[in-house]
């Protein structure tokens, strides 16, 4: 799998943004980075914070991981807090689980998305559970990366939205940050809570530079609106969320103003974010790369619709990927929301007539 | 590639009064769980799965532990290893009562996990826990050579699963101090050894991961408290992870909902069950002088005391407030779920 991994890992990787950096766990000011080191910033904080905060899984040790993310932090930190592990996901959880019962914060990566699959019962009868099992004396403090959705033309099974899965399973926390401001806050919050939380990170922008604003990092919880607007309301998260707001850009070139939601957990849900966000716009579209049926568009638009129904201008529509699997490469294109799907979206919207 | 060290049984002969108090443990484990099955044809319990047969297995690996540092991983069938670890058996037995999944005990004050229904699944955490036990050790600048230890409990069916190969790998990989603790009772369900352990034999494997092994007579006390001590002692020395297989045999049913008359015949298990851990240890200490006829009644009196106690607490166990689902699925309770706990209480307490 790592090799696999390795030939579809892009090229230009630098050194860390700045080893000066990385060696203060108060960051000041701001930075422009990557969305892979503002990851790799907030976990050398993490690590420097909290000395229980353990890093492993495939290739995060010497190799730094197929996506550098954790770049460094072996050589900082030393082999016993940054640790390569075998090749076996459902491993990778279970011994997590288990570090988290003696105490420590393990910050687990599985390399990919689709490998996640191998350790679903680890993630679902056991990390999700065991709060609850033991009536909270065997918390799970875990926090499990997981490089996210498609984009990249990866091979088979590195593009999945498994947000499909986990917003459903009761004892888990998802989130997803859509930029390195995101990122770094997200994960900095994320590695310091008792819970476990599945961080999914959008690979397909691991390589976009934004502003970090190390001192303002605004609110951790629910969503958030990157875009005001007046006329309507797209939901996106992770990478749809950048798509998204390339979207509102064309849009208003017609007079369509476009507010954009981040809604960045994915369990919980924000109901209030979304409420208030829809009942002043009065429309909403929800965006999303796993497939339709029964995929989080569904419960992000029963929400709207409860909390908005009275004023709601049309049904809330999805622009999602298709219920097939995710497709080759060459198909991607095809099968991820594309800007064109999103205007029809919003197109359908916005001419709906009641009946 | 190193070859795996051979694990010779603990030199040490147990002594007379060690013997009859694993004898007074294993006559209140048959007690318990003879009386649970009752229980459970009573409507006292919903459901019970019982080990008789496993009580020199489990009462014997558990005295090899020091239980006030190390920590067990049962499955769902370690009523006799609870017992012996001071688990406070009422609420123990919470799981089987329908009570709380997982019991009502406090997992951290015995060291001694939840019942695991996903078998093997908990051979991993015990691999982890040990590896955090090697952490603390370097953290705190201590020498690896006396580590708290895991113990998990694993069975030939178990033994399938993939996570156990998981878990052997990294135990020998990461060096963990854990023990493996197979208790080979013949059967998974309806399903015998031979369909279910490729080579015959679970302690075999150890010798691919460079795991020492031990296979011993699971229904022998003290052939199980001294295998399983060098096993400890081998992991406890920061040597890495041990094996032990127990071989026994599981005298009842899989559970009480099971009937083993339709995969084994009472013949069979006449056969196959081998010599009755309590009856041979009490015939043995009998014919030495260790104990005389009263005593061995004394002793039975005291386990039916202690069944005795332990259904009246259990029958008093009243259902958990439903206001505890909520409260338990995380430390830090969402928004969303404050409030279907609001509207439930609404709902149904009519509040």
């Amino acid at each position: 799998m790592s090799n696999l991994s390795a030939t579809i890992e892009p090229t230009g990787h630098a050194a860390p943004a700045s080893e000066d950096a990385m060696d203060t766990v108060t960051r000041t000011g701001s930075e422009t980075l990557s969305m892979n080191k503002a990851i790799n910033a907030a976990l050398a904080d993490v690590l420097a914070e909290n000395p229980r905060a353990l890093v492993l899984g495939e290739d995060v040790g010497q190799l730094g991981g197929v996506f550098r993310i954790t770049d460094g932090l072996q050589k900082r930190f030393g082999a016993e807090r940054v640790f390569d592990t075998p090749l076996a996901e459902s491993g990778i959880l279970g011994m997590s689980v288990g570090l988290a019962m003696a105490g420590y914060h393990p910050i687990p990566e599985v390399q990919f998305d689709g490998f996640t699959y191998p350790a679903i019962n680890q993630i679902v009868t056991q990390m999700a559970r065991m709060n609850f099992r033991t009536r909270g004396a065997l918390p799970m403090p875990i926090t499990l990366r997981i490089p996210s959705f498609g984009g990249i033309q990866s091979p088979e099974l590195h593009s999945e939205s498994l947000e499909y899965i986990f917003a459903h399973v009761a004892g888990l926390k998802v989130v997803s940050p859509s930029s390195p401001h995101q990122a770094y806050h997200l994960m900095r919050h994320a590695a310091t809570r008792p819970d476990p939380v599945v961080f999914m990170e959008p690979k397909s922008r691991y390589w976009q530079k934004d502003t970090v604003d190390f001192d303002d990092p605004g609110t951790l919880e629910g969503s958030v609106v990157v875009r005001p607007g007046r006329h309507l309301t797209l939901v996106a998260w992770g990478g749809m969320v950048a798509r998204c707001l390339q979207v509102a850009e064309l849009a208003a070139e017609d007079g369509i103003d476009v507010e954009v939601l981040d809604l960045r957990w994915l369990k919980p849900i924000d109901a209030a974010g979304l409420a208030a966000s829809v009942s002043k716009t009065r429309r909403a579209v929800v965006v999303h790369e796993a497939p339709r049926s029964a995929g989080l568009g569904a419960e992000v638009a029963q929400t709207i619709t409860e909390a908005c129904f009275g004023t709601l201008k049309a049904p809330v529509e999805r622009v999602t990927g298709f219920d097939v699997p995710f497709p080759s490469g060459s198909l991607e294109a095809e099968y991820l929301p594309n800007i064109d799907r999103i205007l029809y979206g919003i197109q359908r919207v916005l001419e709906y007539q009641r009946g | 590639m190193t070859e795996a060290p051979r694990l010779e049984p603990h030199s040490t002969a147990l002594p007379a009064d060690e013997l009859v108090e694993l004898y007074r443990l294993m006559t209140k484990v048959r007690h318990l769980d003879t009386s649970a099955i009752a229980w459970q044809r009573q409507g006292i319990l919903p459901g019970y799965a019982p080990m008789q047969g496993q009580e020199a297995a489990q009462v014997g690996s558990v005295r090899a532990m020091d239980t006030g540092r190390d920590f067990v991983f049962p499955t769902y069938r370690e009523m006799g290893a609870a017992l012996a670890a001071g688990v406070d058996m009422p609420e123990f037995m919470a799981t089987h009562k329908a009570t709380w999944n997982g019991g009502l005990y406090d997992a951290t004050k015995y060291r001694f996990t939840p019942i695991q229904t996903v078998i093997a699944g908990s051979a991993l955490h015990a691999v982890g826990w040990g590896h955090g036990q090697r952490l603390d050790a370097i953290r705190e600048g201590r020498p690896e050579t006396d580590l708290p230890t895991a113990l998990i409990f694993l069975g030939d069916g178990a033994s399938s699963q993939g996570d156990i190969h998981e878990a052997m790998n990294f135990a020998g990989i990461f060096k963990t101090p854990v023990v493996f603790f197979v208790q080979n009772n013949g059967w998974a369900i309806s399903v015998p050894t031979e369909q279910q352990v490729a080579g015959g034999s679970v302690a075999a494997r150890g010798a691919g991961y460079g795991i020492p092994a031990i296979k011993l007579d699971g229904n022998d006390v003290e052939a199980v408290v001294r295998g399983t001590r060098a096993a400890v002692e081998h992991a406890r020395s920061g040597k890495g992870p041990a094996i032990v297989e127990a071989m026994t045999y599981r005298r009842g049913p899989h559970s009480t909902s099971d009937d083993p008359g339709r995969y084994r015949t009472l013949e069979d298990e006449r056969r196959d069950a081998g010599a009755d851990p309590i009856e041979s240890l009490r015939d043995r200490l009998l014919a030495d002088g260790t104990l005389d006829a009263d005593a061995v009644t004394a002793i039975q009196a005291e386990a039916a005391d202690f069944e005795e106690a332990t259904r009246l607490a259990v029958q008093a166990q009243g259902p958990r407030p439903g206001a505890e689902m909520f409260e338990y699925v995380y430390q830090e309770q969402t928004e969303a779920l404050k409030q279907q706990a609001t509207q439930w209480r609404e709902e149904s307490e009519h509040v």
